[in-house]
């Protein structure tokens, strides 16, 4: 047994435990964390095989952005956990019923017998100066270069709805409406009086 | 020496946590939100398990792609969320029956 398997077994250990713990735990943030931990391990099983700039991408763009941003809403919300406890008893023989099957059945599928090493065989190793970063960025600002671009439109978008969605506006809170301080005229503002000077006593 | 079987029974395995995970925490979105997260880190471990071993990049770019998507999922996920318990006070599926469906 090689070391690169020794560490796709340790890793894929702490993969599928932790996603256990993702869906069992009691407290929504220990779930978060237990889920950090969970993209943690599968980039180091993505840097086995050997796209570094995802894995990279995933723990910057996922346990960096989106867990932060998971963990701040659990924080803002008031949760009854005791609650959800009872519901998650009462769901758990389904629940328990639903993972031995689909876990059977995609067994049956993605067997030794059909994507063993006699079908698929493991390429040889890139050079130490294999460049992955480099070699996505050849093709993704080439051929994808139009997917490219409409992912970003999906982020501009992603934006916008978040914000749009949760911009309260309370009805006594004073802001400027630039709409109309462009549309204001002159005589809006002066108000010209014709008066008489004082006489000097 | 690891078969690219080895790597599609870790993702099927993941896959099926993930959706008993949604099974089970029927009364909690953000466990379901975190749920999909893992569904979709699960397929791209797919996608990648392929790439490499079908020496292929477009698999990763792929990837790429899923990744952009479930963050904007993300996002706007948990801003209706919070739109929702500002309103309702709960973030209860069972409770969410305004729309009668």
């Amino acid at each position: 047994m090689g070391f690169e398997t020794i560490v796709f077994y340790v890793f894929a250990a702490i993969t599928v435990f932790s996603g256990m713990m993702v869906i069992t735990v009691k407290n929504p943030v220990q779930a978060a964390l237990f889920l950090v931990l969970t993209f943690f391990s599968t980039a180091a099983i993505w840097m086995l095989l050997e796209a570094e700039f995802l894995a990279i991408t995933l723990v910057l763009v996922y346990v960096g952005a989106v867990m932060v941003l998971f963990l701040f809403v659990v924080m803002m919300l008031d949760i009854n956990v005791a609650r959800m406890r009872a519901s998650f008893i009462k769901h758990l023989p389904l629940g328990l019923v639903v993972l031995a099957l689909m876990i059977g059945m995609m067994l049956m599928i993605v067997g030794v017998d059909h994507f063993g090493a006699d079908k698929f065989a493991e390429p040889a190793r890139h050079a130490a100066d294999y460049n992955n970063t480099r070699e996505l960025g050849l093709v993704l600002y080439t051929i994808y270069v139009y997917p490219f671009e409409i992912a970003a439109v999906i982020l501009l978008v992603a934006i916008v709805a978040a914000i749009a969605l949760t911009l309260r506006r309370r009805a006594n809170t004073k802001h400027q409406k630039p709409e109309q301080q462009i549309a204001v005229q002159r005589k809006d503002r002066i108000r010209m009086v014709n008066m008489k000077a004082e006489e000097q006593k | 020496m690891i078969e690219l079987s080895d790597y599609l029974i870790l993702a099927a395995i993941m896959f099926s946590i993930s959706v008993a995970g949604i099974f089970l925490n029927r009364k909690n979105i953000i466990i379901i939100l975190m749920s999909i997260e893992l569904l979709l880190l699960s397929v791209n471990i797919n996608f990648i398990a392929f790439s490499y071993y079908l020496n292929d990049l477009a698999g990763q770019v792929f990837v790429f792609f899923i990744l952009t998507v479930a963050a904007a999922e993300a996002a706007i996920g948990l801003a209706i969320l919070v739109v929702l318990f500002r309103n309702k006070r709960t973030i209860d599926v069972e409770e969410l029956d305004t729309m009668k469906g």
